[in-house]
């Protein structure tokens, strides 16, 4: 458990570095950098024009199709790591219980292939 | 020893108090951003407790798909936020209401929480010390054989994910012009192409 956790500490050192340099840009400008603001500078820039609309725009549902899709084939993936590392413990009924896993799989991924899901108007 | 522990509380504090900003922010984009910090502090904790697996897990599936997810629903929601904040004070004693019974439900589990002896035996009995297997591959040893159905179970509700997300959102437009590949690889040089042989100053 003490080995373990004495391999972590470097990342910790990295993230309390990180977390220094990263507080000490942003809150520099706050103290030295000069504002003047005004009107002209505030406003909205678009191309010369005043701003048309609101720039906070709906996403179209295709991303969230597009995400959901990424997640289920990440877990495919994190299934994955375990069985990999434990491959010679876990013997044949093992091995052929992750086969059976991606076949599943390989369904879905058929059928999102054939509906046209991947492609991308 | 007092590096873990400044460590754990460091993280245990900043995963509440990150927690408790994806509730209070006002923008629901900063409250998601809140919400994959409470999820790295909750990774940190887990690798405090030795679970690198649990903890890396955590760190790919939630912060690296599950947040962006939620990024897109919160983007997805055409939201007025100064007319969402309006009726805050007048929802305020329902909610506050719910919140209630959810905890009087909490501190009642809480307290009749039992835990059977069988219970304790499968927790105690196939997980290996640390110190004899990586907890990776211990838990590879039990996930694909001892608890085979289970696995299979979780294939399959990724199948009726996969393909209620396919069936729920998935439009296809016809007004608009496709790549086919086949097709544009399949064409020939003389259905692209035609040669006219033009006499001096006649013209086609």
């Amino acid at each position: 458990m003490e080995d373990l956790l004495r391999e972590y500490l470097p990342i910790l050192i990295f993230m309390g570095l990180s977390l220094v340099l990263g507080l000490a840009l942003l809150i520099a400008p706050f103290l030295i950098a000069p504002s003047k603001p005004d009107s002209e500078k505030l406003s909205a820039y678009e191309c010369g024009f005043d701003a048309f609309d609101d720039a906070r725009m709906k996403f179209d549902v295709k991303y969230y199709l597009v995400a959901i899709l990424f997640i289920i084939f990440d877990l495919e993936v994190a299934f994955l790591f375990p069985w990999a590392v434990a491959l010679g413990d876990v013997g044949m009924f093992g091995f052929w219980s992750m086969i059976v896993f991606l076949g599943v799989l390989t369904i879905g991924f058929t059928y999102e292939w054939k509906r046209g899901a991947l492609e991308w108007e | 020893m007092i590096v873990s522990a400044i460590a754990f509380y460091v993280f245990a504090a900043m995963a509440v108090a990150a927690g408790f900003m994806v509730i209070a922010a006002r923008n629901p984009v900063h409250s998601v951003l809140f919400l994959i910090l409470t999820f790295f502090n909750a990774a940190a904790l887990f690798v405090l407790m030795g679970a690198e697996f649990i903890a890396l897990i955590l760190v790919i599936v939630y912060v690296g798909a599950v947040a962006v997810l939620f990024l897109f629903v919160v983007m997805m929601l055409d939201i007025d936020f100064a007319q969402l904040r309006q009726g805050f004070l007048q929802y305020l004693p329902i909610g506050g209401l719910v919140g209630l019974i959810l905890l009087i439900e909490l501190l009642l589990v809480a307290g009749a929480w039992v835990i059977t002896p069988e219970a304790m035996q499968v927790a105690a009995s196939p997980a290996p010390a640390l110190e004899q297997a990586a907890n990776t591959r211990a838990l590879g040893q039990i996930l694909y054989t001892q608890y085979a159905y289970l696995f299979q179970a979780a294939g399959l509700i990724l199948l009726v994910a996969m393909i209620g997300a396919i069936v729920l959102t998935l439009r296809h437009r016809v007004d608009i012009k496709r790549q086919v590949i086949s097709r544009q690889v399949g064409r020939k040089r003389h259905e692209g192409v035609e040669l006219k042989d033009v006499k001096p100053g006649q013209g086609i």
